[in-house]
């Protein structure tokens, strides 16, 4: 089909063996004008190389503050038909389990009112429907609400759409209910999360376990991770056998070749606190110096699985670099159960938001206020007491105090009348 | 820039329905943009709305944050979803004349 718009540096993005987005977009563009303007802009952008979107833009449904991002090209002369291209973002279902007619009919009313792409999922992790106008915020709103039994999900300073991992649900490990807790968290914080009223974004992830496949630790300002409080389980008739050759490690990743598993090259001397033995016939875990670091368990799944005094580890901070350079999150709560009704889990959240609410900045992250005031400022007002798990190598220095009060005598020294005493 | 003419004042607009200057802001532009806003009637509510951000705006240079906007009038932020259904940045800010308010999404 011939196009609007020569594109051709957009064709070279066609050669070559991946999947190309630009042929997707071709393949929509013999339906939608939409879809060839973008084309034709997408390729004006690479030529200048400057993007031809303007910043920002402010539209939405009414009752809610976010989850629909204005986007207007600066060129609606030569493009009229991407003058307004809209992003709506749509709340995923948890773990992002959908039934094939429900994606069937999310794209025939995107094909109806918008440009008919998508992106499943964005890096948000809700569902992107990329392009409309405003005069079809609202039906499609009005659709998604009454036809699916969806919602639109978050954007600007509120809380955003929750993730979560796929969970109990398809895995082995996980720890946690990911699926309830994200459905919790969602209709919980239905305020929070459609009428923005942070200093900033804030966002929920929660993993199974500590393989954090939604990355929950680098990307959530509060991250809940699946962890165990007892022992690694482990079936020692099954490490012999990955030893002997008879299992193939990392349930066949890496190649189902059957293979002699070279335990202590791949196991033991990995392990990063060095807490695992073998003495040729059993292997031996020194549980209490694990990090959860789910290397061994990943390596021989049929021999160890995570333990059964299960819950999750919150952890808070993360984010990507604006500011400051990227955070990881760092443990607050060890351990909690996370278990429905999920009280203690809430009370936390709640008492979290007003210290980020009472004290951050405009665009102030979580994470940036907490360094800014001090974690120390931050553990006072969630209530909760220092632990030497919130420190990277607690071991480093063992002489850490929080709070000047926990000392006799604060932190204030008087080193000439020390030396008095004390002559050197 | 698109431009409206209403009760015999001239206003210019942004892509986004929102006035080109705080100066240009008069009361015909609260009546003619009400209804685009999802609003019937006009309440003293919500004119203490417009009024509290025009007061911070005109002393501090930017729109206040919403928790400084609750906090201020006493209202809670899904009250003032009520009142102004657009939401207080798009719907109260932009009747009560203030730039577009920025942000990242």
């Amino acid at each position: 089909m011939a196009l609007k718009h020569a594109t051709p540096m957009l064709d070279e993005l066609e050669k070559g063996p991946w999947p190309s987005f630009v042929t997707d977009i071709k393949r929509m563009a013999a339906r939608k004008p939409m879809c060839e303007d973008l084309l034709g802009l997408l390729e004006m952008s690479y030529e200048h190389k400057e993007g031809h979107w303007k910043h920002g833009g402010i539209v939405g449904v009414f009752g809610y503050g976010g989850g629909v991002i204005g986007r207007y090209c600066d060129r609606p002369d030569l493009f009229p038909n991407v003058a307004h291209f809209h992003t709506m973002r749509v709340n995923q279902p948890a773990s992002k389990f959908y039934s094939t007619e429900a994606l069937r009919k999310l794209c025939d009313i995107w094909e109806e009112h918008g440009s008919g792409l998508t992106n499943m999922h964005g890096s948000t992790g809700d569902c992107i429907l990329l392009g409309t106008t405003t005069d079809q915020l609202e039906p499609i709103f009005y659709r998604l609400t009454h036809e699916l039994g969806m919602d639109l999900g978050g954007s600007g300073s509120n809380m955003r759409t929750p993730e979560g991992c796929v969970g109990r649900a398809r895995c082995e490990w996980s720890c946690l209910d990911t699926q309830d807790i994200i459905y919790d968290i969602t209709i919980k914080y239905q305020d929070e999360l459609h009428r923005p009223m942070f200093p900033y974004k804030f966002k929920f992830k929660a993993s199974g376990c500590p393989n954090d496949c939604v990355a929950a630790i680098a990307r959530a300002d509060c991250s809940i991770i699946g962890t165990w409080r007892d022992k690694i389980r482990i079936d020692q008739e099954a490490v012999r056998a990955y030893v002997g050759g008879e299992l193939v490690p990392n349930g066949g990743s890496h190649g189902f070749e059957k293979r002699k598993l070279d335990i202590q090259k791949e196991v033991i001397d990995l392990c990063p606190t060095r807490c695992m033995e073998w003495d040729g016939k059993n292997l031996k875990i020194w549980d209490e110096d694990c990090t959860r670091c789910m290397h061994c368990i990943n390596v021989m799944p049929r021999a160890l699985r995570p333990g059964t005094d299960v819950g999750a580890t919150i952890l808070c901070g993360a984010k990507a670099p604006i500011l400051e350079g990227a955070q990881l999150s760092s443990v607050i709560i060890p351990f909690m159960k996370m278990e429905p009704p999920y009280e203690e889990f809430h009370e936390f959240v709640e008492k979290m938001w007003d210290w980020w609410m009472e004290n951050g900045k405009n665009r102030e992250r979580l994470g940036e206020l907490i360094q800014r005031l001090g974690l120390r400022e931050f553990l006072k007002a969630v209530e909760v007491q220092p632990d030497p798990r919130m420190i990277n190598t607690p071991r480093f220095n063992p002489y850490i105090f929080y709070d000047p009060a926990d000392v006799p005598g604060g932190w204030e020294r008087d080193a000439k009348a020390y030396r008095e005493r004390h002559h050197a | 820039m698109a431009q409206i003419e209403y009760k015999g004042k001239v206003f210019n607009l942004d892509e986004d329905g929102f006035i080109d200057s705080f100066d240009n802001w008069c009361p015909e532009w609260v009546e003619y943009v009400k209804e685009s806003e999802g609003i019937q009637e006009l309440t003293e509510e919500h004119w203490k709305i417009i009024h509290v951000l025009q007061d911070y705006y005109r002393k501090h240079g930017i729109a206040p944050m919403v928790r400084i906007l609750t906090k201020v009038t006493g209202y809670k932020l899904k009250y003032i979803y009520e009142l102004f259904p657009s939401g207080p940045g798009k719907g109260a800010c932009k009747m009560a004349g203030l730039p577009k308010p920025t942000g990242c999404v």
